[in-house]
Parts: C-alpha cells; structure tokens; sequence
C-alpha cells in the first residue's frame, strides 16, 4: 500500500526543491567545496565560475546584467539592504518613503525601524481589490521622497501591481523604485529594466530553490543606484554585501532561475487552469469571497473566505490532509486576523474566514480534486458547528447584535 | 502549534452540539464573543425547574479548535450540576483539562462567560437578579 502523501498547497510559504536544483547543488558540498574569494586556486576558481554561472542564469531570468545581481541570505536581508541601504546613501537627497500597508513585515518592520533613525514613511491604503490607488501614490509623493517601495504581487492574496504604471509616477518624480517581488519571480516574467524597477528582492525558496539564499537586482545605470552595505566585512558583492558566498545555495539558485525561464510559462499556464478550477469548485459553496483582484493576480493563488467559518478551525478539519494557511491569526501569538485583508476592507471576521491556497510545480490534478473534497466538507462541517451560521440562515442580520468584545 | 489530544478529541467528536429553545422559559442562553474577534460561542442550558439542576446543555461555537473544545467541555460538565455549581466553573479548570497553551486561554475565558451568560439569562426570564461580573451579548437579536 503506497503512503498517503499530505497534499501540499501553501506555496507562497516555501516550495519544496525541484529535484534538478538539489543535483546540482550536491558536488559544491563535496569536491567542489571552494571558497569563491580565494583567487589563489582552483578550488576558490572553480567556486567562482559556479557563482558566475548562477549569477549569469539569474540575469537571464530577469534580462539583467549579472553585475546587477547581488547575493544575500534571502529576500528578507534584500529588503532590509535595499530600503536601509537606500536611505543611507541617498539622505542628503531626502528622508522619504513610500510603501503600502500590504507589504511583507519585511519591508514595513524595515520602515518602522527608519522612522526611528529619522525617516518620514507613508504607508498607503490599498483598494478594495488589493491594488495601490495610482492617484494616491503620486499624491504622497514631496520633494524628500527618495524611495518607492512596492511589492510586485503580494503573498496572501497573490494580487500584482501595476509595475510599470508606478514605475512612471517613479521616473517622472525622479524616485528611487525599489520591489518585494519575492512572490513573482520565477512565476511570471519580471523584468526590473524594461519595467522600470531600480531594487528587486526575491529569493530561491519560492521558485523551487533552497532556502537560505536570496538576492538584490540593482540597478548599474540609467540609474546607477549604489546602497550603503548593512554588512561589513570583506567586501563582496561588489561591497555591498560582504560575507563569504553560499556557493552551493547560489549553484541552487542558478538551477532554479534556468528551470524557471525554460519552464516558467508552461508551469503558469497549467497552474491557472488548476487554480480556476480548484476556486470554482470551493465557491460553489454558499457565502464564499475571492479576496483581491481576479484579473490582476498570479496564477497559482486563490485567497478564499468561507463566511461563517473560522479560519484556523477550519484547517484543523482537513490538516492531517492538506496543508494551506489562514489570513485568521489565532495560529500566531498575536490575535490579529490578516492586516493584509483587513488594509483592503475586509471586515475581521472576513479575514478570520479566509484561507489562502497556493499552487506549485508539483500539485496534481488528483491533489486539487481532493483538496476541494475535503475543505467542502470541512466548510459545512464547520457551518454546522457556527452559531452565526445558524443565526444567518434564520435570518438574523449579524451586524445589528451589539457583540460583546473581548 | 500542535494540539493535545483532548482538545482534537472534543474537536473531532463535539459533544451536545446543537440548539434549545431559547424562548422556553427553563432555557438559559448565553452568546458571547463577536465575528470580529474569531470567536462566538452559544451555550444553552436547560433546567430542571424543581430541583435546580441542568437537565440539558447544547452549543455551538465559531472559532479556533481550542474555542470549540472549550465549549464542547463546558456542556459536559454543566450537565448534572445545580445552577450554583455552574457558576463556580472557572476558566482555569478547561485550561487544565485541555491543556491549552498560554496564547488559547481566552478561549476557556469565553467559555466561562458563556456559562455565566446563560445563567444570568435563566434567572433574568424568571425574575431573578444577575450575577456579579458576567458580560454578553445581546442574545434575542
């Protein structure tokens, strides 16, 4: 009897490997074990063309230049060496941000704590649909914004931005564009240049890479961005990143930018059809809500609220089968449902309801099928269990009981 | 965050899941919590006019695996006990029992005000005084 597999739809947390990248990864734990700043033999060479090679395989991903890659520990140090990096090197020219509320922690803890070291940062409110209001951008714009930090399409609802529409308001303003697109590389095209992004975050573990390794596009002219390194030391990535190099995570990461260009569209177009599908099904169910922009969002990811339904006893129903994430934080120490869902206006409880399910390279026809099984039936088992699901259906408008808060 | 045994137990096979008439004048009900927060819980009970003890207890909760389990718990133990013996029940006994983890507490905190609330709306229908300290919601919306 084969092992029942858990069904894995909680991609935009972390892929797992494809199994090409970790093949190529193992010689550079063993024999090739070197040193890429040893320039003295061919252990440190061999290193170095392998992180040279990598680096040429992540360009190409992005039509970049390989100098515009810099390596980090991951998406999370980029964003920190790009926003900090920034306001340090250019705090003669001003003191302000632009971001929105729907960012990753990593990009607004990041914020948070430049406002401390004197930074001034507007956090923008987002759309109903998950979009950044054009209009309200330029309007924050003055003439101390130094930097625009957008995110490329976002990890609860996979909703994308419109790139090269807040790349302009950027470029006529003469504004510094810096992008979390941790979620879209390697999943849709994403092309810094001719988009007019000048600092682009992203990391391996989301494109079927290992974890652990990640990296800043920067721009090398038109404009020449430079950023003031987070790091110190012995001055690598051109001395904005020093620390010696994850050469077997980069070789992964290589693997899995090249993997992500030849296969990158086929991938997107079978997980769009799976996505649809997998949404249709789920909201056959009465009282369901597709959170954020259905005509501007990544293929492979559908954030669903089941009214009614609390999120976390939700999952709890099915996670022994499939594993997914919820916007509702009683996962977490904090009792906050999902602030992403609610910056879009989704009441609390929504957000409370909501579960996010995420594609790969991986899932199956089957998985989905099952996976659409078991959260129907979680969903109306659940329902039978809920109190305003019964008062619902009777009739009773929930909004005119004054709640106890607690 | 995994949980104990008890708690997926009550979760996977609720007890007295289900609904009184809340128009009777021996059911008591109380609903507390709100959407917002990501937990509502309806406790009933019904008593037993001559001798004072609940005869009955149904609920049904909105919430995480641990509110559902808290409330699950709460009915079995209302059973049976005098309507003093009730209001004793303190949140600190569902911690113990379920072994819920520090961030889950308030789940047996409104477990412990369902009961409470439905005490205080049994005694409101027959004329008597509310207890000290025990907050609800409006519940004949």
């Amino acid at each position: 009897m084969s092992q029942r597999r858990l069904i894995y739809l909680d991609n935009n947390s972390t892929t797992p490997c494809d199994p090409r990248v970790v093949d190529a990864m193992v010689p550079y734990f063993y024999d090739k074990f070197g040193n890429a700043a040893s320039r003295s033999h061919h252990f440190g060479w061999e290193a170095e063309d392998a992180v040279d090679y990598s680096r040429e395989q992540i360009a190409k991903l992005l039509n970049v230049e390989d100098k515009e890659v810099i390596f980090t520990s991951g998406a999370t140090e980029s964003n920190n060496l790009a926003i900090k990096g920034v306001f340090e090197m250019y705090a003669k020219k001003g003191n302000h941000i632009i971001t929105a509320e729907t960012e990753h922690k990593a990009v607004l803890d990041t914020c948070k704590h430049l406002e401390k070291a004197g930074a001034e940062v507007t956090y923008l409110k987002v759309q109903e649909d998950g979009l950044v209001n054009l209009a309200d951008l330029e309007a924050a714009i003055k003439p101390s914004t130094i930097l625009v930090s957008l995110m490329w399409a976002n990890n609860e609802t996979g909703v994308i931005q419109p790139m090269a529409d807040i790349a302009k308001i950027c470029e006529k303003h003469g504004i510094l564009f810096h992008s979390d697109a941790t979620q879209a590389v390697g999943k849709i095209p994403t092309h810094p240049r001719e988009t007019g992004v000048h600092l682009m975050s992203f990391t391996a573990h989301k494109m079927y890479g290992p974890k652990g390794v990640g990296a800043l596009y920067v721009s090398r002219k038109n404009p020449r961005v430079k950023v003031t390194a987070q790091m110190d030391g012995g001055g690598h990535e051109r001395g904005m990143r020093s620390g010696t190099l994850n050469v077997p995570g980069i070789v992964g990461f290589g693997k899995a930018a090249e993997l992500a260009r030849l296969e990158m569209h086929q991938d997107a177009e079978r997980l769009g059809k799976l996505r649809d599908r997998l949404q249709a099904s789920l909201c056959q169910l009465e009282e369901t809500k597709v959170n954020g922009n259905e005509n501007s969002r990544m293929p492979h990811v559908s954030n669903i609220s089941f009214k009614h339904v609390e999120g976390e006893g939700l999952m709890m129903t099915f996670n022994q089968n499939i594993a997914v994430s919820s916007g509702s934080a009683c996962t977490s120490a904090s009792l906050e449902p999902s602030y992403v869902l609610v910056s879009m206006g989704l009441g609390d409880d929504l957000a409370h309801s909501s579960i996010r399910f995420s594609l790969g390279r991986f899932t199956t026809d089957e998985e989905v099928d099952m996976a659409v099984k078991l959260v129907t039936d979680g969903v109306n088992h659940m329902r039978e269990l809920s109190p305003i699901w019964e008062m619902y259906k009777d009739g009773v408008d929930l909004t005119k009981i004054e709640w106890a808060a607690h | 965050m995994a949980y104990s045994d008890k708690v997926l137990d009550h979760f996977k096979n609720p007890r007295n899941v289900g609904s009184l008439d809340k128009e009777a004048k021996n059911v008591g009900t109380g609903l507390v919590g709100a959407p917002e927060c990501g937990d509502v819980m309806r406790l009933q009970i019904e008593v037993d006019e001559a001798t004072g003890v609940i005869s009955d207890a149904k609920f049904k909760t909105f919430g995480c695996g641990s509110a559902i389990a808290s409330s699950s718990l709460a009915t079995e133990w209302l059973k049976g006990k005098t309507l003093t013996e009730a209001a004793g029940i303190d949140n600190m006994d569902i911690v113990e029992e379920l072994a819920l983890p520090p961030v889950k507490i308030h789940c047996s905190v409104l477990a412990e005000d369902a009961i409470k609330a439905a005490i205080n709306d049994y005694r409101t229908k027959n004329g008597l005084p509310e207890l000290a300290d025990a907050t609800a919601a409006s519940a004949n919306a």
